[in-house]
């Protein structure tokens, strides 16, 4: 036990007296999680919360595009400022550049006209099947021409179509209230009184957003909530750079060559820098969701929620820790040399990074990758965290993300003792 | 019936990447209390025979043992009686020499107070207790020599091997260090100790062998050696038998 504590208190010390390997362990991830998280965090408010600033040309003099209009004003997604329905698309380009508008659009000269006859002859079609005699006389065939979306091409994919979606809603209740209106006077023979068209239109059904936890708690998830627990499986794999190269020195340097004829078995040394590591580990996550939970705040961003099962959080993050560490020791151990250790373990850290869902979210990955993620470490400890962070579980409930994890643990620790003694390193 | 301090029989050894033996069926033997010089050419395979002896190299076969103790068989036993001093610094330079002292104390095995004790000593012997708590690499070349030293005889080993303990110092550190491996001599440490001081080997040993692709040349008392081959001094005897330049200093 002497022997064990002597390493780990030499390990310690060369630990702390490696400054830009704490950077690396310590600043680079909280650091990165900062970032990541106010970036997210103003997508997010630009989804949800932001006006969207839109530019809108209006070709259309009827009352069906003021409709329109009106319409996407109450809704309170967009900024809109208006345009002259005389500007040419290359003018339209030019004032989004100038007015920072993200999205522009265009309605056409005749979309009133195209509104109005399409409800006619939906109206028509309705009274026909209703077995009541519509009017006869023939409707002008009008083809509805479609609006023109300009948008900045920085829009990703996912918020355009959130934006699209909008403006859906908006032209589907336009005409929607220009059928029933038609259909409404085509019966009556009278105008839709205003309050039967607002009871018809506009009382919609409210829906009502529950995150499903499991410990019933309607914590609304947020950029902090997804971004630390991410973040900190990251960091704490990337211990690689660090350990995987203080293996790959010790192997290198003339101390190994000494230790190998000591009376003692390297295994010592592997298991003090597990639990040192290990440590390390345990400090990189108590730090970061530290920040999470006091710094961000003070910062504008949302506070991160610790789970209630705290004691499972520290389970979680044992395991987690000793996974990244293993997986760093096994790298080492077969690197030749550091530049190896550093490239091929800070390279194989991205990728199962973001084949792990760290980078881009496990559901919005391809199909082909539901297998392949979960050959990932990253992607147990990544569900773990969640499980308890977004979910609110406790350790019970994610003991499955647990288990693939430990087995993984005991096949890398397995597959580096193959290596020492296939190096007859013990 | 005494026992050597090291055997060596019919030992046979390959590096796998190279063709033919590096050494076929070499026999040594050194006596307890020795200070046996291993001398030879670069590339003669003094530095393979040592690590053949610590047990760093597997040898293909042939037997070696340790005050009796076959040290392929019995390594944790055999490993608490040698100490090596490698030529390259084996230590980590990032600690100071106390807490170099502590790491491979404990190690060998030693107990906290032993380690203490023997550390205060040794540091003050080897003129490194000033500098005991600064770390090792902002030390000169000698300074880490005598760590490098210090670190090998660290748990008082029965033999030591020195495998050019004094490359690259100083005259006064090269004497300190020399003066300190006799005292440690007749405290009853068998030494086995190669370099390219041939004068510091004539100054030091009191046997020797001469290495030459993987064999040994000739081997006994150096006195005798001198007087059979006629040669006042090693260098000379050495180009003899070698038939080549002096490659030391």
């Amino acid at each position: 036990m002497y022997k064990l504590r002597a390493t780990i208190l030499k390990d310690i010390r060369i630990l702390t007296r490696d400054r830009v390997g704490l950077i690396l362990m310590f600043v680079m991830p909280i650091v990165l999680a900062i970032v990541i998280t106010a970036v997210q965090n103003s997508t997010f408010e630009l989804v949800n919360d932001s006006k969207v600033p839109l530019l809108l040309c209006n070709k259309d003099n009827g009352a069906a595009s003021r409709q329109l209009i009106a319409s996407l004003e109450k809704m309170g997604r967009f900024q809109l400022t208006q345009i002259t329905g005389d500007n040419s698309d290359q003018q339209i380009r030019e004032k989004m550049r100038l007015k920072d508008a993200l999205v522009a659009v265009v309605i056409p000269a005749d979309f009133s006209a195209g509104i109005d006859a399409k409800s006619q002859q939906v109206a028509r079609k309705a009274l026909n099947d209703f077995g009541v005699q519509g009017d006869s006389s023939t409707i002008a065939s009008q083809v509805l021409q479609p609006l023109t979306f300009y948008y900045h091409p920085v829009l990703q994919q996912s918020f355009r179509n959130s934006l699209q979606g909008a403006l859906r809603s908006v032209l589907q209740l336009v005409e929607s209230r220009e059928i029933v209106k038609t259909l409404y006077l085509s019966l009556n023979e009278k105008e839709l009184p205003l309050e039967l068209e607002n009871d018809i239109i506009n009382n919609q059904v409210v829906i009502n957003e529950v995150p499903v936890s499991r410990d019933g708690s309607r914590n609304i998830p947020n950029a902090t909530q997804h971004n630390i627990p991410a973040w900190t499986v990251f960091a704490m794999f990337f211990v690689v750079i660090s350990l995987g190269s203080s293996v790959v020195r010790e192997k290198l340097n003339g101390s190994f060559v000494r230790l190998k004829t000591l009376p003692t078995s390297y295994l010592v040394a592997l298991v003090s820098k597990q639990v040192t590591y290990m440590g390390v580990t345990l400090a990189q996550a108590g730090v970061i969701f530290a920040i999470g939970v006091y710094l961000f705040p003070a910062m504008g961003l949302p506070q991160l929620n610790l789970p209630s099962d705290i004691s499972g959080l520290l389970i979680v993050t044992l395991i987690c820790g000793w996974c990244a560490v293993s997986y760093a020791i096994c790298i080492g151990v077969f690197a030749q040399t550091q530049e190896q250790a550093n490239g091929f373990g800070a390279v194989t850290i991205v990728i199962l990074a973001a084949i792990g869902g760290v980078l881009v979210p496990s559901f919005a990955m391809p199909s082909s990758f539901n297998f392949i993620m979960k050959f990932s470490p990253l992607h147990w400890c990544l569900e773990a965290y969640y499980g308890l962070f977004l979910e609110g579980g406790k350790l019970k409930d994610i003991l499955m993300n647990i288990l693939p994890l430990s087995i993984m643990i005991i096949f890398i620790q397995a597959i580096t003792l193959w290596g020492l003694k296939r190096k007859n390193l013990i | 019936m005494s026992v050597s301090a090291i055997s060596i029989r019919n030992l046979s050894f390959s590096y796998q990447q190279q063709q033919g033996n590096c050494f076929s069926n070499l026999n040594l033997e050194i006596g307890e209390g020795e200070r046996f010089g291993l001398f030879g050419p670069n590339g003669a395979g003094k530095t393979t025979l040592m690590n053949c002896m610590t047990g760093l190299l597997q040898p293909q076969s042939g037997t070696i043992e340790l005050l009796g103790i076959p040290v392929l068989k019995h390594r944790g036993s055999v490993n608490h009686l040698f100490g090596l001093v490698p030529q390259e610094f084996s230590f980590y330079q990032e600690l100071s020499p106390l807490e170099n002292l502590e790491f491979f104390g404990a190690w060998y095995g030693l107990r906290r107070n032993e380690i203490k004790e023997r550390a205060t000593m040794l540091l003050k012997i080897l003129s490194l207790d000033l500098v005991k708590n600064k770390q090792v690499q902002q030390f000169s070349g000698g300074m880490k020599r005598r760590m490098n030293l210090a670190i090998g005889v660290f748990h008082k080993p029965q033999i030591l091997f020195l495998d050019e303990p004094t490359v690259g110092v100083d005259v006064e550190t090269r004497q300190a260090i020399i003066s300190y491996l006799k005292e440690l001599n007749n405290m009853g440490t068998t030494l086995i100790y190669t370099s390219h001081q041939l004068s510091e080997a004539e100054e030091l040993c009191d046997r020797a062998a001469l290495i030459d692709a993987g064999k040994i040349i000739v081997h006994g008392s150096l006195s005798a050696l001198l007087l059979q081959h006629k040669e006042a001094q090693l260098e000379g005897l050495y180009l003899k038998l070698t038939g080549k330049k002096y490659e030391g200093l």
